[in-house]
């Protein structure tokens, strides 16, 4: 006879009073949702992309991003992945550990309103509104190719500002020797945070040299449209020579700071993921190769390129540095 | 009919039906932006989700006392050998395209796959022994050789964890009743030795 003792509950498991004490809040918001997108699908023609975001059917088009200028920093000759793949295959744990997971839960981020917080060693710190962030900047299109560490790969037109201008802006002291990035924490929006999958928040660094390069973009959107919630709404970081995980997405909090940060991959598996984590086809992941990668929408797999093909751009950086060190 | 007869049927058709939808989602473009990686994580959850419910048979066996639910091991386990074989020949020819080169460097040097192609070639022996002449003439060696399928199922979970990123909620599902099923057995010997032993004393 196998009588067992009912399991005991994990303490993860238990949800927090404070979540607890929304559950109100969610359902008015379901039911109001669920009103508006009625009252919306008869007053609309777009309704049928706002009933699909209720049913949990991804965040679809964006509104459309005016003025934004080309950029001669763009990759060029290269075929731009589908808009359908690039926000329907997606790694952002905090909405789940499945690619499909994102576009399936991200409706329940709100973008707006949202703040960015600034602060560190910068003469200008404070909390400001994302328009007040972004406002001062004029947009440009930036074509980049995406290099997931999981050894596939997509070419992505971003719609962003150089993270340089940014950077100008807040006025760094000579202290600040690296810049991190928070991605925004609020388990009600984002029900990974509410798993030990990952430590929350995420956490992504650049040493101020590479923050200063010119390749490096907050990006704001996709294909000249905002940035859809499943791609990191409303404002992610783009560094197209590091592998995508560096991305770090939905900010709202930038540290000018003088310590190397604790980026969140390297701190669950140290011996797999370092700080710069710059695309080399020379040094494999110790669970696999990345000599090769596959290219979202082909068949057979290419080669990789060093610093994914913007060695002309970033190699300086890091010269006289070990590129063993750099993975 | 029997109703064991009437069951193995149902459950032969059900275990059809997760290759039957990555066909139909071949059709109709639902296999992601990254099909060769959707249809690999398919096949091998169902391979070890397969793997585990053979290894459920036994101990639903000992526990309901239903002898005939035994006719049910095989079968279920050459369910995990098809799913392992779709698995494998997904990695052979849609991810590596015949690359050999490639794919000896993967297996000697990457831990996780070279755990997936040892579980494979496991399987693989305990697939070509299941027949009934294989019993016969095995005879008690057979019981001893298919014990590999514990083995096998250590190194599938282990190929599973090691292929992910993170610990991932469809893992720690196989992974919970496995450790519950094997478990099960283990104190099932235990216990079973023990009285042995103690029957043993009390003759002497």
């Amino acid at each position: 006879m196998l009588i067992r003792n009912a399991p005991d509950i994990r303490f993860s498991e238990i949800t927090p009073k404070s979540l607890y004490l929304r559950r109100r809040e969610f359902l008015q918001t379901a039911a109001g949702a669920a009103i508006g997108a009625a009252a919306a699908a008869v007053a609309s023609p777009f309704a049928a992309s706002v009933a699909a975001q209720q049913k949990g059917q991804g965040t679809g088009h964006g509104s459309k991003l005016a003025n934004v200028k080309k950029s001669p920093l763009s990759t060029t000759g290269e075929k731009l992945t589908t808009f359908d793949d690039i926000t329907s295959y997606n790694n952002f744990y905090e909405f789940g550990p499945y690619k499909e997971d994102p576009k399936e839960n991200a409706w329940k981020l709100k973008p707006r309103p949202w703040t960015i917080t600034v602060e560190g060693y910068a003469a200008k710190k404070g909390t400001f509104g994302f328009d007040e962030f972004v406002q001062p900047y004029a947009l440009e299109e930036r074509v980049y190719r995406m290099r997931c560490v999981e050894a596939w790969s997509m070419v992505i037109p971003w719609v962003g500002i150089p993270l340089k201008d940014i950077i100008a802006t807040y006025q760094p002291t000579s202290q600040a020797k690296y810049v991190e990035f928070v991605t925004a924490f609020n388990p009600a929006q984002m029900p990974g945070q509410s798993t030990r999958m990952l430590p929350w928040p995420y956490v992504e660094g650049l040493r101020m040299d590479e923050a200063m390069n010119p390749l490096a973009i907050l990006a704001v959107g996709l294909y000249d449209e905002t940035l859809p919630n499943q791609d990191g709404a409303p404002i992610r970081l783009v560094v197209p020579w590091k592998y995508g995980f560096k991305g770090v997405k939905s900010i709202n909090k930038i540290r000018f700071v003088d310590y190397q940060p604790k980026n969140t991959w390297q701190v669950m598996t140290p011996n797999e993921y370092g700080f710069f984590a710059n695309v080399n086809p020379n040094v494999d992941h110790p669970r696999w190769s990345q000599a090769s990668e596959r290219r979202i929408g082909e068949f057979l797999r290419r080669k990789t390129l060093p610093f994914n093909g913007y060695a002309d751009q970033v190699a300086s950086l890091y010269a006289g540095m070990d590129p063993k060190k750099l993975y | 009919m029997k109703p064991i007869v009437l069951l193995k049927r149902v459950i032969f058709a059900a275990a059809l039906i997760p290759a039957a939808a990555l066909i139909a989602d071949a059709f109709h473009g639902n296999l992601t932006a990254n099909p060769i990686e959707y249809i690999t994580h398919t096949t091998g959850d169902w391979a070890i989700r397969f793997l585990v419910i053979t290894l459920a048979v036994t101990p639903i066996r000992r526990l309901t006392g239903w002898n005939p639910v035994i006719r049910l091991r095989r079968m279920l386990g050459l369910f995990s050998f098809f799913y392992a074989t779709l698995h494998f020949l997904t990695w052979f020819v849609l991810d590596w395209f015949f690359d050999f080169r490639q794919m000896a460097k993967d297996v000697a040097m990457r831990p996780f796959i070279t755990l997936g192609m040892a579980t494979y070639l496991m399987l693989l022996a305990l697939a070509v022994t299941s027949t009934q002449g294989s019993m016969r003439r095995l005879g008690h060696r057979w019981t001893q050789l298919h014990r590999l399928i514990y083995v096998a199922a250590g190194t599938a979970l282990f190929h599973f964890w090691l292929a992910r990123k993170t610990v991932v909620p469809q893992f720690q599902v196989v992974l919970v009743a496995a450790v519950v099923l094997l478990g099960f057995r283990a104190w099932w010997t235990l216990r079973t030795r023990t009285r042995a032993h103690a029957r043993e004393s009390v003759a002497h």
